[in-house]
């Protein structure tokens, strides 16, 4: 039984103009000890889908699931105080920011002892204690004098290392991480992505790592998951994504990375931009920016194919062997990268309204 | 090169006075120190390093918003002589623009894309009609890749991309010579940011534009720069040609900051150069060199002097005094 089993989550948030889903149709299974990686830009719902997980979206969220376990225990049924005991405790997570994400007025001793009051309990001098341990654990030089220190006499890596000691602190048994070194310096992210890999090795939790950053997926993750618009694209071993992506949108953005496009003059890009609430395309929501999109692909939206081992959501995954890639695929493949200066493509679809109205 | 450099700085040197208050005492802050190159029209040249290193402190002395310390900067062949307080010469400001990293904050969300544009003619080309300003501003639209009806829409109607498209055409409004990036891209998607790229690298090609690239990216640096500066703590610790610094790192922290890096290849494991640590503060830096403490081939030498940048061969100069053997290292590491 996988520890996190999510089936078919959606995530709608009530707008003034209506519906607007954030996630659709999500599917992740983690079991323990696994490393996992959600990848995709600015709005592909990598962090509702998780939020949605903790319970901690606000009330404007509608989220709906086939499927929602953790270890068995059916997420949407537990009473919100049933569940409080298992977020923070056995599924804890970690955010971007970690200047905001600590309270600005206690100590830091004081802000990891509330977590482990509510969740394991036990006397003040055995959470001192803990507390202390847990300070040394994520390397925190002098934990005796720096559990008295306010958020504010932190650096970004020092607030990063107390939040995931709070993180860690109820031994759990998932831990999400919601790009957790995008604020800091590169130096210091290799610092901070070896030390939950380290705690993820030592404990045996699983990890599931959120981020845009296809270098940070490559270094730690075992296995990704990619996301484009609320949508879940594809899902590999990270291997062999980076070696044969299915999904074009994933090829896509593997070769806009400036180490891989070699000694081209220019970079190949993906023109246009991710579609936002009102300017959904018809069919597949990757069809305007795909170069090998079909009119079967702007009126019909793909499905994965229940063979697929990677769930891919495209007419035509590539590389597949069932299906080989439309007539159109290879003649514009060999062509050269699209120029910046004539962004869209030509398409027998009027241009797409690039603005919100 | 033995073409005239766009702008050449020697020395350059901010350094920011703190007020003492109640509980502490005046201080100097060091944000830049000693920063000399000479820039090339249609050369990239690319200042990397972590926050807090004095890459925007440059910035900010180049583009004439704050006048340096000490050190000289040529900009054009004029020497750009500066007391506190005073304005540089309108022809020299007009040579130098910059975009800055974010295109939410840098973009007055009560103008228009055209009065944007126009403004910098409206001030600096007065004898331009109406009616030439706004051809210029649409020519200008079209360069970066927008469209003419983007004209008369407001910052919030665009996405990220666009909206540093709006900057970009922007600061070429006046024909620089020079244009200072700021973290340009690292707000942007992947899939927006080689856009972004690609339309500076043409709009290189057909002005001739010098740029400064300040970024943290060693992958995006690594593509367009042609020359690389790397800063520590305020100070240049590794200059040279951009290829040759990519290939063969000789300062340490030079090293450390390219093995920290993730690249986008899960069958590549390396051994990392570890960095223990962090910068340290500006208002208490370390005796010797400011790396000593982070630096895993520190010896009691490097805690007593401050190593000046010297020549290794003729393009790159390194400023460590443990220089061949940090290189030694990282080959045989490699």
């Amino acid at each position: 039984m996988a520890l996190l089993d999510i089936e078919g989550l959606s995530v709608r948030f009530k707008t003034s103009s209506g519906l607007f889903a954030a996630v659709e149709d999500v599917d992740i299974n983690v079991d323990r000890g696994e490393v996992w990686s959600i990848v995709g830009e600015s709005g592909s719902g990598k962090s509702v889908s998780m939020l949605a997980t903790m319970g901690l979206l606000p009330w404007t969220a509608q989220v709906t699931a086939d499927k929602m376990a953790f270890d068995g225990q059916d997420l949407q049924q537990l009473s919100s105080r049933q569940r409080r005991r298992i977020v923070g405790g056995e599924m804890s997570m970690i955010f971007q920011e970690p200047m905001s994400s600590l309270n600005p007025c206690f100590t830091v001793g004081t802000q990891i002892d509330e977590m482990i009051k509510q969740h394991l309990g036990g006397s003040r001098r055995e959470r001192h204690e803990r507390a202390l341990d847990l300070l040394a654990q994520v390397g925190i030089p002098d934990p005796a004098r720096r559990i008295k220190a306010y958020p504010h006499q932190l650096s970004g890596g020092m607030s990063q290392r107390v939040m995931i000691a709070m993180a860690i602190s109820c031994n759990p048994r998932l831990l999400i991480a919601d790009e957790p070194t995008t604020a800091l310096d590169v130096t210091i992210q290799a610092q901070i992505l070896e030390l939950l890999l380290r705690l993820q090795e030592d404990t045996g939790m699983a990890l599931i790592l959120i981020t845009h950053d296809m270098g940070v997926v490559a270094e730690t993750a075992k296995h990704v998951v990619v996301q484009y618009a609320g949508r879940q694209v594809e899902k590999q071993d990270v291997k062999s994504l980076f070696a044969h992506p299915r999904h074009p949108y994933t090829e896509a953005l593997l070769s806009a990375l400036p180490e891989r496009a070699g000694d081209q003059d220019r970079l190949p890009t993906i023109p246009g931009v991710v579609p936002g609430q009102h300017d959904r395309p018809s069919g597949c929501l990757f069809n305007p920016r795909c170069q090998y999109a079909t009119e079967h692909c702007r009126e019909v939206e793909p499905v994965a194919a229940p063979d697929d081992p990677a769930s891919t959501l495209c007419h035509y995954p590539l590389d597949h062997p069932a299906a080989g890639t439309p007539p159109s695929a290879a003649s514009s493949q060999d062509s050269p990268p699209q120029d910046p200066l004539s962004s869209n493509p030509p398409s027998p679809n009027p241009p797409r309204p690039e603005v919100r109205p | 090169m033995s073409r005239d450099a766009v702008l050449s700085a020697v020395n350059l040197t901010r350094h920011y006075q703190i007020k003492g208050g109640p509980f502490s005492k005046p201080a100097t802050v060091k944000a830049l120190n000693e920063a000399s190159f000479e820039l090339y029209p249609g050369q990239t040249l690319a200042v990397v390093g972590e926050s807090g290193c004095g890459k925007s402190t440059l910035a900010r002395v180049l583009t004439m918003i704050e006048p340096p310390t000490s050190g000289k900067l040529t900009i054009s062949g004029h020497e750009v002589s500066l007391k506190e307080g005073q304005r540089p010469p309108a022809a020299l400001r007009r040579e130098v623009q910059i975009i800055f990293q974010n295109p939410y904050g840098s973009l007055n969300p009560r103008k228009t894309v055209a009065t944007m544009l126009e403004e910098p003619l409206k001030l600096n080309r007065k004898e331009m009609s109406a009616a030439e300003r706004r051809e210029a501003a649409l020519e200008m639209i079209a360069k970066v890749g927008l469209r003419p009806e983007h004209a008369d829409r407001y910052p919030h109607m665009f996405s990220g991309g666009q909206r540093q498209r709006i900057a970009i055409a922007r600061a070429l409004m006046l024909n620089p010579k020079i244009l200072v990036l700021d973290e340009p891209v690292s707000a942007l998607d992947l899939s927006i940011q080689a856009q972004v790229l690609n339309l500076l690298a043409d709009l290189q090609e057909e002005f001739g534009l010098a740029y400064v690239f300040i970024s943290h990216d060693l992958s995006v640096v690594r593509r367009i720069a042609d020359d690389v500066i790397v800063m520590y703590f305020g100070q240049p610790v590794e200059t040279g040609p951009a290829e040759e610094v990519f290939t063969k790192p000789r300062h340490p922290y030079t090293q450390a900051l390219f093995s920290a890096t993730p690249v986008a290849d899960p069958n590549r494991r390396r051994e990392r150069v570890h960095l223990k640590g962090e910068p340290p503060s500006p208002l208490a830096p370390p005796p010797g060199c400011p790396f000593a403490p982070r630096c895993h081939l520190a010896t009691d030498e490097c805690t007593q002097v401050d190593p000046p940048l010297e020549h290794v061969n003729d393009q790159v100069e390194v400023a460590c005094i443990h220089v061949d053997q940090a290189a030694a290292k990282y080959a045989e590491a490699s």
